[in-house]
């Protein structure tokens, strides 16, 4: 009995996660402008979305484009700058280091409404005409310490002898951090990438105030003006069930390789 | 020794991290060819004096020379030498080959070069066949000889190796120093060796530096060091031994224990204080009394494999460790004889403390951050600054830090028969010695105070 209460109460809770993500799956494969409103099976809103033949503007596609666009170059650069810090800070010492990677922890538990606003008074206080660029920079400003945090504790498990050793075989300091330090940090780097760019990925608040007014959209600006108009774009239903079902086969992707990985480590 | 022979010279070297000062004006010559083992406890600057010829450190005065050129300042990627490291630093994500082939693929070694020289140092190794192996699959005596193999392919003309052994077991250790020592045979170049195994040292040098404190205590062979230790630490940390408080009556003749010694050491001096060493194998032991120098009372035997390990309570209240191939039961009498030969008589370090201070006012005095009172003293006044000196047991040790003047830790102990005689480390990162009875452990935190009728105080000579 107590097991069936325990069954039910995980299943109960799956449900509630999950039910939503469903409903926009099954609701995606309607054509219905109305969402609950089931008018037969039908793909027509995904060759919508692909032949950017849509029933409302065709500005969506301009914003999936322009979200993948910021977040991968969001990603990448704060992954460069995450990286150099966090060697900076590990090879820092006693309250230096405890003070840096504390003020590493502030913008990722600030809420994000306050960076947002923050960084919008920073760029007109600097002049700074706001579009494309700023809504890159201000994602790399709260990237980078998520990329700090997860290159920090590879730092920790390498061998620092490994840099000296390096060194002691003629490789300037340049060739040592090339060759021997990045190989042994990159899981690091790869998973601090992926979670900066998930992060600029689903940022509204941020890229909000910090976008202009020369008409710059991204996902979920989009979304947000496209609802304030009157009811979602239905096209936007298999676009989400798109999304979420490519994320799902990456993380079962990345599961069985985890898993064989460490198998392949216990065998040894 | 010729210029010539010199690879690698230490001129008055030093080096402080922080306030700690970890060498103390080092100079070393380290000649071709030779196996030079840097042995000390941990702490002594032996780390520090391998860092700074591999040019991971320098020094913040004096000067490092190989062959003969300043180097002080050339950063370790364009020294012609290679290091083994402690825990063996190779790189997790390449193979046995792309580890040994690194250091000649950086240098632009043609491929087919680098095939044959990482083939022929993998044989040196008997590491043959492993080059395709991830190096986190092999075992620690074979990321060893991977590590070794990474360095001498590149045909240094000096290996330092920090320790490479430590992370070794016991028989695998003992395996690896043969190999060791017949690699450096074969390849005939320069190794340096850092330890704190003495009987590592011992095996595998043709040349033992002892270090302690920051400083070079001797240098030396093996047999040079065990044989004839220069001051007790040297005597205590090679080998087994007893050391004991001793007086130098004339040439040839020294008193410990409460007896006279023939002895074979001219030139110290008549009636002078002298440490003597004896090394347990080297006193001999019987039943019959009659004939014996001195007597003595077995308190303990214990079996060690080849030999027993004996203690002894002579006649005159001293305890003795004697090492014989003959067991001879606890609570027998027994006679010892010490042959001249085996005795090693060394001049001491020190008789007293002796700490520079300042007057606080005429009776009380101010060194090593404590204030002590000392007695009145004429002539004396508040700011006068003096040198302090006060013998090893007016000091007094206290559990707890705050019942002394100052305090400080145990940093070495030693066992002198009848007595322990310890250094302390001050808070203030000077050194006091103590003779004590009590027992006390290396790293203990104590207090100090020194008794106020014992210290002798002078004016210093201002210049």
């Amino acid at each position: 009995m107590k097991k069936f209460f325990a069954q039910a109460y995980i299943w109960f809770l799956l449900i509630l996660l999950y039910a939503p993500l469903v409903f926009i799956g099954i609701f995606s494969f309607t054509e219905s402008r109305v969402m609950g409103n089931w008018t037969g099976f039908s793909t027509k809103l995904y060759s919508n979305l692909f032949s950017g033949m849509m029933q409302g503007d065709s500005a969506l596609m301009a914003a999936v484009k322009n979200t993948l666009l910021i977040a991968l170059i969001a990603a990448a650069l704060s992954t460069l700058l995450g990286t150099i810090a966090a060697i900076g800070i590990f090879n820092l010492k006693g309250r230096k280091k405890a003070g840096i990677q504390f003020l590493n922890n502030i913008p990722m538990i600030n809420p994000d409404i306050i960076t947002g606003v923050s960084l919008f008074l920073l760029f007109i206080f600097l002049g700074f005409s706001q579009g494309y660029t700023t809504v890159v920079l201000a994602h790399i400003t709260f990237c980078t310490p998520y990329v700090v945090l997860n290159v920090m504790p590879k730092l920790a498990q390498m061998n620092p002898n490994t840099y000296e050793a390096a060194l002691d075989l003629g490789a300037t300091p340049g060739q040592a951090l090339r060759k021997v330090m990045i190989p042994q940090l990159r899981p690091g780097m790869i998973s601090g990438f992926i979670l900066a760019f998930t992060m600029s990925l689903d940022d509204f608040a941020v890229t909000f105030f910090t976008r202009g007014t020369v008409g710059l959209d991204t996902l979920s600006t989009y979304i947000y003006t496209d609802a304030r108009k009157g009811g979602l774009t239905p096209e936007l239903r298999p676009l989400m069930t798109l999304i979420f079902a490519t994320i799902l086969i990456l993380l079962v992707i990345i599961n069985i390789r985890q898993a064989r990985l460490a198998k392949k480590a216990a065998a040894k | 020794m010729t210029q010539n022979d010199v690879i690698i010279r230490l001129e008055n070297v030093s080096k402080a991290f922080g306030d700690k000062q970890v060498l103390d004006n080092i100079s070393l010559d380290i000649k071709k060819g030779e196996f030079v083992t840097l042995l000390g406890p941990s702490g002594c600057g032996k780390t520090t004096t391998l860092r700074l010829i591999s040019g991971f450190t320098t020094p913040d005065s004096g000067t490092v020379y190989m062959d003969g050129k300043d180097i002080s300042g050339i950063p370790p990627y364009k020294r012609p030498l290679n290091t083994v490291f402690q825990r063996y630093a190779l790189f997790p994500h390449l193979d046995v080959y792309d580890n040994i082939a690194f250091g000649l693929k950086l240098a632009k070694v043609p491929e087919k070069e680098i095939e044959q020289r990482v083939r022929k140092v993998l044989k040196m190794v008997s590491m043959t066949d492993y080059e395709d192996r991830d190096v986190e699959s092999l075992s620690g005596g074979q990321q060893q000889r991977v590590a070794i193999a990474r360095a001498l392919v590149n045909q240094p003309k000096v290996l330092l190796l920090d320790e490479p052994l430590s992370a070794l077991d016991h028989k695998m250790r003992q395996d690896m120093q043969i190999e060791l020592k017949e690699m450096h045979q074969k390849l005939g170049i320069t190794f340096i060796y850092v330890t704190h195994d003495q009987e590592e040292a011992l095996t595998l040098s043709d040349t033992i530096v002892v270090m302690n404190e920051g400083r070079i205590q001797q240098i030396g062979t093996p047999a040079d060091i065990y044989n004839e230790p220069v001051n007790s630490f040297v005597a205590d940390f090679i080998g087994e031994s007893n050391i004991l408080n001793g007086t130098m009556i004339e040439d040839r003749k020294v008193n410990f224990i409460g007896h006279d010694f023939e002895c074979v050491d001219e030139g110290f001096g008549t009636n002078n204080p002298v440490d003597v060493v004896i090394r347990p194998e080297d006193i001999y032991i019987m039943n019959n009394t009659t004939s014996a120098q001195f007597t003595g009372k077995v308190t303990s035997c214990i079996f060690k494999g080849v030999h027993y390990e004996m203690l002894v309570d002579t006649d005159s209240g001293y305890e003795l460790m004697i090492q014989d191939y003959n067991a001879f039961e606890p609570g027998s009498e027994v006679g010892m004889i010490i042959k001249p030969m085996d005795i090693q008589v060394m001049r001491k370090e020190r008789l007293c403390n002796t700490v520079e201070g300042v007057m606080t006012d005429e009776s009380h005095v101010k060194f090593m951050d404590g204030e002590f009172e000392c007695g009145a003293k004429a002539g004396l006044e508040a700011g006068d600054e003096v040198t302090v000196q006060f013998g090893f047991d007016a000091v007094e040790l206290w559990d707890h830090q705050e019942e002394g003047q100052i305090a400080g830790e145990v940093y070495s102990i030693l066992y002198k028969g009848d007595h322990y005689h310890l250094t302390i480390l001050t808070e203030s990162r000077g050194f006091l010695y103590v003779d004590t009875q009590d027992i006390w452990d290396k790293g203990d935190l104590v207090g100090v105070t020194v008794k106020a009728s014992e210290i002798k105080i002078c004016r210093r000579n201002d210049n």
